[in-house]
């Protein structure tokens, strides 16, 4: 018997997948069948993004798999098996998840609200250097 | 004589600038042939017969009802070109409405953020900082070098005097006219600045006072009018959202 790889994420078929280019990036989506080396079909009717052939390059591999989903299965059957593996609740809880969100909003802040974030790292930083401060003297 | 080639109407000979179609919709010709002929004007007869003596005359003669010229000018009148252009007045882009706090991008106050009043007939805008709040005063910019923020501050109930206009910008009159030599004389002293004037200082605070109350209702807008704005590494005003 070969020895247990050590890679934890593979490409394969119910693989939840993060997607890093295109019009649906920042959305997850699941491998449903492997066409080649290069693409894979992905879909992922819970995110929004439509059924379609995706390179392997412009996707993120994530530690998540849809369990038991037959190979090459249809948008509804998909459907039905994300669901009960509840891999949507997980990647949002996930710290890289939230990560990305935070950073998202980071990006649309207006000015103003740059501004008052500015300002509250500011509140922060001082009240971390005065506790500092008051520990050291004791 | 050969056909000269009008550069006007053709693209090279016998190659016309316009179609057959463009020709007809420049003439008008879907509003129908031309109805009536204007009405004539009372012709003036270009010759009058008068009695003239002298039996080898003839008795009578022709004579123009309007002499010609006796003068006729040795060179061309020049004549102005006709003008067909109109002077529009600028659009306001879109991003731009009064309240809006925008930022400065060149001059004096570049970088400081200021609260857009409205839009001046000339097309500029008028911008104050307030005075009190960033030290810009009432000023005139040009909406190209404005970048225009989503934060807008309630300025929906103020009235701005009528006289800030344009004029109200233009340079006063030096009232000292001494030339550059006659300072050097008087012992090189520059000549001393003169004040500011009152009344301007005045509707300064009367317009101030209308926005400061506006921004005193938002928390922190105050210290973000006064803080000015700058990049800074890694950042790029194309991928920022305002």
């Amino acid at each position: 018997m070969p020895d247990p790889s050590t890679f934890r994420k593979f490409v394969e078929v119910g693989r939840v997948v993060l997607l890093k280019k295109g019009p649906h990036a920042g959305k997850t989506a699941t491998i449903v069948e492997i066409i080649d080396h290069n693409r894979a079909l992905i879909d992922g009717p819970t995110t929004g993004v439509p059924r379609q052939s995706f390179p392997y390059r412009h996707l993120v591999l994530t530690t998540f798999v849809v369990k038991d989903l037959p190979r090459a299965a249809g948008t509804p059957v998909v459907k039905k098996y994300i669901e009960k593996s509840e891999v949507d609740a997980k990647w949002a809880a996930t710290s890289w998840a939230k990560r990305r969100e935070i950073v998202e909003r980071r990006k649309k802040l207006s000015d103003f609200e740059r501004f008052k974030v500015m300002l509250g790292k500011r509140q922060r930083r001082d009240k971390v250097r005065k506790t500092v401060c008051s520990l050291r003297k004791n | 004589m050969a056909r000269t080639h009008n550069p006007k109407t053709h693209l090279a000979p016998h190659i016309e600038r316009k179609s057959r179609t463009q020709k007809a919709q420049k003439r008008g010709a879907h509003k129908g042939p031309k109805k009536a002929a204007a009405a004539a004007k009372d012709e003036i007869a270009p010759h009058k017969e008068v009695t003239v003596g002298g039996a080898n005359n003839g008795q009578t003669r022709l004579v123009p009802t309007q002499k010609a010229p006796r003068y006729y000018p040795a060179e061309d009148v020049k004549r102005p070109k006709k003008h067909r252009k109109t002077n529009h007045p600028t659009r306001l882009r879109g991003s731009l409405t009064p309240g809006q706090i925008v930022i400065l991008l060149a001059g004096r106050f570049k970088g400081k953020r200021v609260v857009f009043l409205k839009q001046l007939p000339s097309g500029l805008l008028l911008v104050t900082g307030p005075y009190k709040v960033n030290g810009v005063p009432l000023k005139r910019v040009n909406q190209a070098y404005v970048i225009a923020t989503s934060t807008k501050v309630d300025i929906d109930g103020i009235e701005l005097d009528e006289s800030i206009n344009d004029s109200y910008f233009s340079k006063p009159k030096s009232t000292s006219p001494k030339s550059k030599e006659e300072e050097y004389f008087s012992g090189g002293k520059p000549t001393t600045k003169e004040a500011h004037p009152a009344e301007k200082a005045k509707l300064q605070k009367d317009v101030d006072a209308k926005v400061i109350d506006a921004i005193k209702k938002v928390d922190n807008l105050g210290k973000y009018l006064k803080a000015s704005w700058g990049l800074s590494k890694g950042q790029f005003p194309h991928t920022l959202s305002f």
